[in-house]
This record gives C-alpha cells, structure tokens and sequence, in this order.
C-alpha cells in the first residue's frame, strides 16, 4: 500500500491566499492541482512536503479565453476541458492531437494544464507544444505578474522558473495568420509517456512559403525547438524533399537514451518520420485555413 | 481534520487524517468495499468512483480534496433494487469475468452515457481506455455498454428472463 508521508492540508480560496500560503509555509509547502503527478511522487516518497496547498477552489484559473491576438487558458484547465474546446481545435489543433495521447480519459478529468508544465517531466507532451507554439507563461507572485518564455520557464527536467512563492496562472498562444499545427506521440499502450513524439506549428506568407515555423520532438533530450530543421524550410514553399530533410536534420540533433521503451536507433527513426508527419499535416492545416478564409472573404 | 461530503446521496462527515487516499476513505473507513484498490498507480482503473459526475481514480486523489464533492461509487449504481441500465447490461452481455475491473467499468460507462447517450464502439473503447479488463473480456464490456444505450430505462422484470 502506497501512503504519502504525513503532511498538514489547506485550500487556498483565491490566488492571493495561495501565494499568502506558500510565503507562510516557505520551501516545506506544496501546491496540488489534479494531483496526478504530485501524489504518485508522494505515495512514493519521492516528494514530502509538511504543507500541501490545496488549489482546486481556484476557479478564477479555469478559463480557454480567446483574444484578438492570442488564446488565453487557465493554469487550472483540466486536460479534458482543453480537449473539448471548440476555439482550441479551430486555432491550435496540435493541442487537440497532443490532449488526445496525454495520459488517459479518466486522468485527463483531473489533471490540469499547469500542473503539467509545472512538472516538466522531459517526456511532458505540452511542454513540446508549447515550445512549438511559441507560448508565453505567466506567473504570480508576490511582487506581481512576470511574462515568461518557455525557454525561459524550462530550467530543466522536472525544473521550471517558477520560484517557491509562485504561481503558474496561464499560458497564452500567440495567434498566427495562415498557421497550421499538429502533433503525433508513438507510445507503447494508452497511457504511457511518449517514446518519441513531435509537434510542429508553421504559418505561410501570402504567397504559400513557409513565413515561419517551430519543429519540436518529445522524450529525446532536447530542450526548445530544432533551429537547423527549422531553417530547412523558412522562406520556401512546403515539400516533401524539405519535410524529408527536416526530418533527417531533426533525428541527427535528437539525444535519445536507451530504455525499456526501444533502443537509440528505433527513437531516432521515429524523429525523422514523426517529424516528417506533423509536418506535412501542420501544412496541410495551414493551406485550409488559408483556403478557408480566402472563401470567407 | 473534518471532512463532509454526499456519498451516494448521504450526507456524511467524518475526521480523517489529510495524507488518507480517497480508494481507502471509501473503502476502510466507510466500509463501501464495491469501490476496489489495484494499482495504486492511477493506471488500471478499477479504483474509478464518479466525483460531482466525473470519472476519477480514486487512488490519485486525496479523501481531503472530496471534501464537499458528491461520490458515487457501484454501490450507488442501482435504485433500491432496480439495476442501473449499465448494471443490467453487464448482466445480460456478460461484461464480466472475475469482476475485479467491473466497478470502475459500469462507473465510467454510467458517467460516458450521461454525456452521449448513443456512443458508438470507438467512443466506448476511448472511454475505458483508462481502465484495464485481465481477463480481456473488452469485447464483452463494450457490448454491454452498448445494451445499456440501447435499455436506457430498465423495466421491472428485465433481469428475470435471462436467455439460456
């Protein structure tokens, strides 16, 4: 029977009163969200913390708000509430792809957004999407509202910049003209961390080059977005020769380790095909919508 | 600390210690052993108890964070003695072998129909793919699922005629 150690429970009511909490409680305190990466770790005694800050009454951080510019969404999105919003799959289907390999149904019901990232687990598939997707993350604290980058958020793994008396609130995706995302996971059963994964976010210039675009691969120790597989295709139209070369420029830069979930050479043939996939559909998704407002127009 | 919540339509309260998992809150402390304890790694589902309507795995969350939630666990299923349709379906599509997976099975299916009363077999087999059957008998729970849409209101003798 798994126990976390003992610890002294409260629920924060507002954002103020959790980070009152943690500043209170100093480096012993915990906050818990869905909770499905935190308990394991504590039922394990990986994590002992004295205070477990309770914020699931924070409602205010519940929210998919899309703006002019940029869609907002809560730190305490559930994954399944992501999954189901209509003005995610519409602007950022690589989320959508990405939801539906995220753990399970039945986790995704209370696992949430922040609580994810917050983890940094290496093989977190939001992390690759929000990298991708060029996301901003912003945090509270004390002394108010920091804007960060994701490379600026990732310290490492399970390390993120978000300091002991802070808090993840949301993250915002810029929104892009004629852009296209996707994201495809290679994982053993429903449920299971990627063996490789990747993600990839691409927006067209008028005349159907490619104006800007991200490639990002899940689980093979890389950090941020793939700058060489990138330059492959910015400022050229869309092919399967660059998707191919990309590919290929993508696996030599992947850092795969060997594990029970396959052997280096296996991962790095799926980064080279992977990346190729979400490609090709992150292509074909901006072409619709291109085509899409074309009509509309 | 002090702890109330509705488990299956009862108010109840209780003083637990904050660390208690929701799966032996259930089943230690208010004796409610249809809710079962297998992994212990939120990966086999049968520890499935609906939170305010929402399929969760009962060895992930805490007793304290269920504090003022409503539960429903199997036991919660039926009314009175009449089956639920997913109850019943089970029963007549034998959706089950040893049963050590069914409760969390009939919970989830239960939570699935209230949202899409006419799921086809992908959306049944995405549903419970959270939740794992040793016995294999997949085919089995997905037809049962399916009567269940198809029996939304079980009738008095429903259970009585089973075909031989």
């Amino acid at each position: 029977m798994q126990i976390p150690a003992q610890f002294d429970y409260v629920r924060a009511s507002t954002i103020e009163d959790a980070l009152a909490l943690l500043d209170r409680h100093g480096p012993e305190s915990r906050v818990v969200a869905g909770g499905h990466s935190l308990l394991p770790m504590m039922k394990l005694r990986l994590a002992r913390p004295e205070w477990l800050i309770d914020i699931n009454d924070l409602y205010e951080l519940d929210f998919i708000l899309p703006e002019a510019t940029q869609l907002r969404i809560g730190a305490l999105t559930r994954h399944s509430t992501l999954l189901e919003s209509a003005d995610v799959a519409r602007l950022f289907p690589i989320v959508i792809d990405a939801e539906r390999v995220i753990a399970d149904p039945i986790v995704r019901n209370r696992g949430t957004v922040g609580g994810s990232l917050c983890q940094a687990d290496p093989a977190e598939d939001l992390a690759t999407v929000c990298d991708v997707l060029r996301a901003q993350a912003v945090v509270r604290g004390p002394g108010g509202e920091r804007i960060l980058t994701m490379d600026e958020f990732h310290k490492g793994p399970y390390e993120t910049a978000v300091a002991q008396n802070e808090l993840l609130v949301e993250i915002r995706f810029p929104i892009r003209p004629r852009a296209g995302s996707a994201y495809e996971k290679v994982e053993r059963r429903v449920g299971d961390w990627a063996v490789v994964a990747a993600g990839a976010a691409v927006n067209l210039a008028e005349d159907g080059s490619v104006d800007d675009v991200a490639i990002g691969l899940t689980a093979v120790g890389l950090d941020g977005t793939i700058a060489e597989a990138e330059a492959v295709l910015r400022g050229r139209r869309p092919s399967e020769e660059l998707f191919e070369e990309a590919g290929r420029l993508a696996a030599l830069a992947s850092m795969p380790v060997a594990d029970q979930r396959g052997p280096v050479d296996y991962k790095r043939h799926l980064a080279d095909e992977l990346t190729r996939r979400v490609l090709r559909r992150a292509c074909a998704r901006a072409l619709e919508t291109q085509t899409t407002t074309t009509q509309e127009g | 600390m002090q702890i109330s919540m509705t488990m299956n339509g009862d108010e109840i309260t209780r003083e637990i210690e904050p660390r208690v998992l929701l799966v032996h809150f259930i089943r230690d402390e208010l004796r409610l052993t249809g809710t079962h304890w297998g992994c212990d790694t939120s990966n086999c589902g049968t520890c499935v108890v609906l939170m305010d309507g929402v399929p969760v795995k009962s060895c992930t969350v805490l007793a304290a964070m269920a504090d003022g939630h409503a539960i429903t666990t199997v036991e919660g299923l039926a009314t009175g003695a009449t089956l639920d349709p997913v109850q019943q379906g089970f029963m007549e599509e034998h959706g089950l072998q040893c049963g050590f997976c069914t409760p969390g099975m009939m919970l989830t299916a239960r939570a699935l129909l209230d949202r899409n009363p006419h799921p086809d077999d992908t959306e049944i087999r995405e549903a419970i793919s959270g939740q794992i059957c040793r016995c294999t008998g997949y085919a089995t729970i997905v037809r049962s699922v399916k009567w269940a849409a198809e029996h939304p209101v079980v009738t008095e003798n429903a259970g009585e005629e089973v075909p031989a």
